[in-house]
């Protein structure tokens, strides 16, 4: 397999874009990376995206995109993998330039949430789970993620507050970064104060929905030079694994084990250890995800992911800095979206386009990208040569 | 409305009927082809008795299209005594009463309305607190 670079990035703000249809939000995500690699045409495009069936009435999502951004005649199909969809789109691209059989690709993560009202909305999302067995049963997607933090409250000892260092990081963070969809600070007596969606979930421990976003183009690395001032961004690691689509099924519902198969593959993949990630772009959809990430991928030890907020460590500044534009809790969550937007976010902070939230001298950062609560789970690392 | 997706669950909603390994003898449910203790073949029925206790619980108050109103109401993982988790709504108790480790039992009650109120009314399983444990 032949190493492979990212050219081009490029997202739109994730809002609620009333003006914009599913295909102009995807097509200017789409442009925006075209135009930053300079390219004007690829070999094949890679669409991620969970929900247009249900929300948009529109399948088909590959050629619907190709055609609108003019690469007709070229391949294109969508690649879905829930919440997952973004990074699972994104390494099926990898795959296809690594192996020689595409020259160039263009993946882009769109999603349009808003186009419908919230309840089926979130039916929609519940559609990640198990239908027979879990969703029949009324449980939201945000209740199987409130399952498994009761229990890791109960376990672990923890409060509800000792969450807010997740939430109030992704929020501060967000404050820089012009695409995110929430602007605004949070304290931890707001966290504590927001109204609850499924206890012991809040407002303020959830990510929001919106529409959005995020694209790549990828080539092989030998026809990228690497440029003073603007390094070039290999893909280092990637790797999918999954685990039980059911949380009732897993052996062990506190752990993810999926984040743990391929954060080690990837690691092995890149040569590269836990020590070595200096910006780590985690799948904070639920503050309990954030912790259960951390401890999966080896940062902190068997419920105890919580204390790395406590302690001050996430920040951009801290011993392992995550969701350094947000997260999903601050910068947004549009599901088939947020696995490209973690991918053009690490690629922002290896290049030292971050400002206030960059972190010093990033050189090494990974983007995990979790599908339903915990089911699929892909991890990349890119870094800067 | 999806009939045959009701009728083909019936054992499993009203009887929690799963399935037992006849290679290691693991208790399985819900129902799968695949023993997730020892990756054989299995496809032995094996009802469950419907005895468990509280692992977790949610009491959900934003609920999905179709549950909404009955909303809040809780939905828990129960750890069956034979061993399974399953995913089940709580009944027969207020929301503020549930313990993780309260001793749970089956019963069959009405999920929802599959359609419009003509439509289709799916009973299923839920779980209610066993109130007089008896003297094992
Ligand atoms: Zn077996």
């Amino acid at each position: 397999m032949r190493k492979v670079a990212i050219l081009g990035i490029g997202q739109t703000k994730i809002d609620e874009h009333w003006e914009l249809s599913l295909r102009e939000i995807g097509g200017n995500a789409a442009f925006a990376a075209m135009q930053d690699a300079g390219m004007d045409k690829v070999d094949a495009l890679f669409v991620g995206n969970m929900l247009s069936p249900m929300i948009n009435g529109q399948n088909q999502l590959g050629t619907f995109l190709s055609d609108w951004i003019g690469l007709w005649g070229q391949e294109a199909v969508k690649v879905e993998a829930a919440c997952a969809s973004g990074a699972a789109a994104f390494r099926s691209a990898l795959m296809a330039v690594a192996s020689g059989e595409i020259e160039s690709a263009l993946v882009v993560g769109v999603e349009k949430m808003t186009d419908k009202p919230g309840r089926e909305v979130t039916s929609a999302l519940a559609t990640a789970a198990d239908a027979d067995y879990e969703v029949e049963q009324g449980i939201s997607f945000v209740g199987l993620n409130a399952l498994i933090m009761r229990r890791y409250m109960h376990e672990f000892g923890w409060k509800h507050a000792d969450f807010a260092p997740f939430s109030i990081n992704s929020h501060e963070n967000a404050m820089h970064n012009p695409f995110a969809r929430l602007h605004e600070r949070i304290t931890v007596e707001k966290f504590e104060k927001s109204s609850m969606v499924a206890t012991p979930i809040n407002l303020l421990d959830a990510s929001p929905i919106g529409d959005g976003a995020a694209a790549a183009v990828i080539v092989p690395a030998e026809r990228v030079a690497s440029v003073k001032g603007k390094p070039r961004v290999v893909v280092a690691g990637s790797a999918s694994a999954t685990d039980t689509i059911a949380v009732h099924s897993r052996k062990d519902p506190l752990f993810l084990a999926a984040a743990y198969e391929s954060s080690k593959r990837a690691y092995q993949m890149a040569g590269v250890t836990k020590d070595d990630i200096d910006v780590f772009e985690l799948h904070d959809a639920f503050s309990i995800m954030a912790a259960l990430s951390l401890e999966a991928c080896g940062f902190a030890e068997r419920g105890q992911g919580v204390r790395l907020g406590l302690e001050g460590e996430i920040g951009p500044k801290g011993r392992v800095p995550i969701c350094t534009r947000g997260g999903l809790k601050a910068r947004g969550h549009p599901v088939g979206a947020t696995g490209m937007y973690q991918i053009v976010e690490v690629v922002q902070q290896l290049r030292g386009e971050c400002g206030e939230t960059q972190v010093d001298g990033a050189q090494i950062g990974m983007a995990q990208n979790i599908g339903g609560s915990g089911a699929t789970i892909i991890t990349h690392i890119l870094k800067a040569e | 409305m999806e009939i045959p997706r009701h009728w083909r669950l019936k054992k499993q909603r009203y009887g929690l009927v799963g399935e037992v390994c006849p290679h290691c003898d693991y208790k399985i449910f819900p129902p799968r082809d695949v023993c997730p203790n020892c990756g054989d073949e299995a496809k032995e029925l094996y009802t469950f008795s419907g005895k468990g206790e509280v692992y977790s619980y949610t009491t959900v108050y934003e609920a999905p299209a179709g549950y909404d109103t009955t909303a809040p109401y809780t939905v828990a993982l129960i750890k069956l005594e034979e061993g399974p988790m399953v995913t089940a709504q709580l009944t027969d108790v207020d929301n503020s009463e549930v313990q993780i480790g309260m001793p749970v039992e089956m019963v069959t009650r009405k999920m929802r309305n599959d359609g419009d109120e003509r439509g289709l009314i799916v009973y299923g399983y839920k779980f209610r607190p066993v109130l007089n444990e008896p003297q094992r």
